[in-house]
């Protein structure tokens, strides 16, 4: 059973991180509530950038890379902290990775497929 | 089943017990990225088209026309909010605070519908100021479908957070049970990473027309 200090809502401390243990072996560390405040704000801060910088004369050469790394980071935050893959398994990693590659190979063999036939 | 475990100084600690796997790990989870790998081919292949066909409309309106950045800001800052609640719902359960979960929980459903509200708000601005419908032009059927199909993940994302927070109302949503928390909470955040995605390449990119 759970510990009755820490299923009681008003003595538990909501700041502590969590740990769970599988049955497989495996601990999983979780965030603390302050680290996920401080992802969320970085992340608010990036999306503040980037819009920032859609309202600036920056050329196209030097916008589109820059709201990619943006995204890129964004991306890798939420999925490494909120989706805690930072702290995971890492066969979860692997699935995913899997098909996000696949979705990029997708991606870019349509784009090369289309725009040569029609070039 | 959920037993106390040997943890570091400091942190909340639970035991999850789940039926013996091959994996060592629960099958749910794993069937849940497995789930999400898939979704990547499908929205892979949504941004794909809106990206082949960006710029190969020959009637107007443009996304130029059409899209109101500071409205779409608020509404991807509303998304990523509706993380962070998620993540503290998940991180409640783990301590076992089932009361601010269901708050957390019920702050992410509202932060979702905020995010619905909008966006049906804005489909409706571009049909009936903009006159853009799906047929109007390639431009109409990439965004539609590709923000649309994003859309009903998000209604479905609601609709399974309101389906937990019903549950839990009964009870039935314990510290032992967090997976299922878990598990909405990794759909949620996917829904989150492909709007990233959509933001980018769909509102901030600009476009020649």
């Amino acid at each position: 059973m759970a510990n009755a200090t820490d299923s009681a809502p008003g003595h538990a401390d909501p700041a502590a991180p969590t740990v769970t243990a599988h049955r497989g072996g495996h601990t999983v560390r979780h965030p603390s509530p302050k680290e996920y405040i401080r992802i969320a704000l970085i992340l608010g801060a990036i999306t503040g950038a980037e819009v920032g910088i859609w309202y600036t004369n920056m050329s196209r050469a030097l916008l589109i890379p820059a709201l990619f790394f943006f995204a890129i980071v964004k991306f890798a935050l939420v999925v490494l902290w909120f989706m805690h893959l930072r702290f995971d398994s890492r066969t979860y990693s692997r699935f995913f990775l899997m098909g996000l590659a696949l979705a990029v190979t997708l991606f870019v063999v349509v784009l090369l497929t289309f725009k040569a036939f029609s070039g | 089943m959920a037993s106390d475990i040997a943890r570091p100084a400091g942190t909340h600690g639970v035991q999850i017990e789940h039926p013996a796997t091959s994996t060592g790990l629960p099958n749910m989870k794993l069937a849940m990225w497995l789930f999400l790998a898939s979704d990547c081919l499908l929205f892979g292949a949504l941004i794909s088209t809106y990206v082949l066909y960006r710029g190969s409309s020959v009637v107007g309106p443009y996304p130029s026309d059409v899209f109101d950045i500071p409205y779409t800001s608020v509404s991807s800052f509303v998304l990523l909010a509706s993380s962070l609640t998620m993540v503290l719902a998940l991180a409640a359960i783990q301590r076992g605070d089932q009361g601010r979960m269901r708050i957390w929980l019920l702050a992410t459903a509202m932060l979702g519908m905020t995010f619905v509200g909008g966006q049906v708000y804005e489909f409706t601005t571009f049909f009936k100021h903009d006159h853009l419908s799906l047929t109007t032009n390639l431009f109409g059927t990439t965004f539609y479908v590709l923000t649309g199909f994003h859309g009903t993940h998000v209604a479905i994302g609601i609709l399974m957070l309101l389906s937990v927070f019903g549950l839990s109302l009964g009870g039935r949503i314990t510290q032992d049970k967090a997976e299922t928390v878990e598990l909405i909470g990794l759909y949620w955040h996917f829904v989150d990473i492909v709007w990233i995605v959509i933001f980018t390449v769909v509102y901030l990119i600009p476009t020649g027309k």
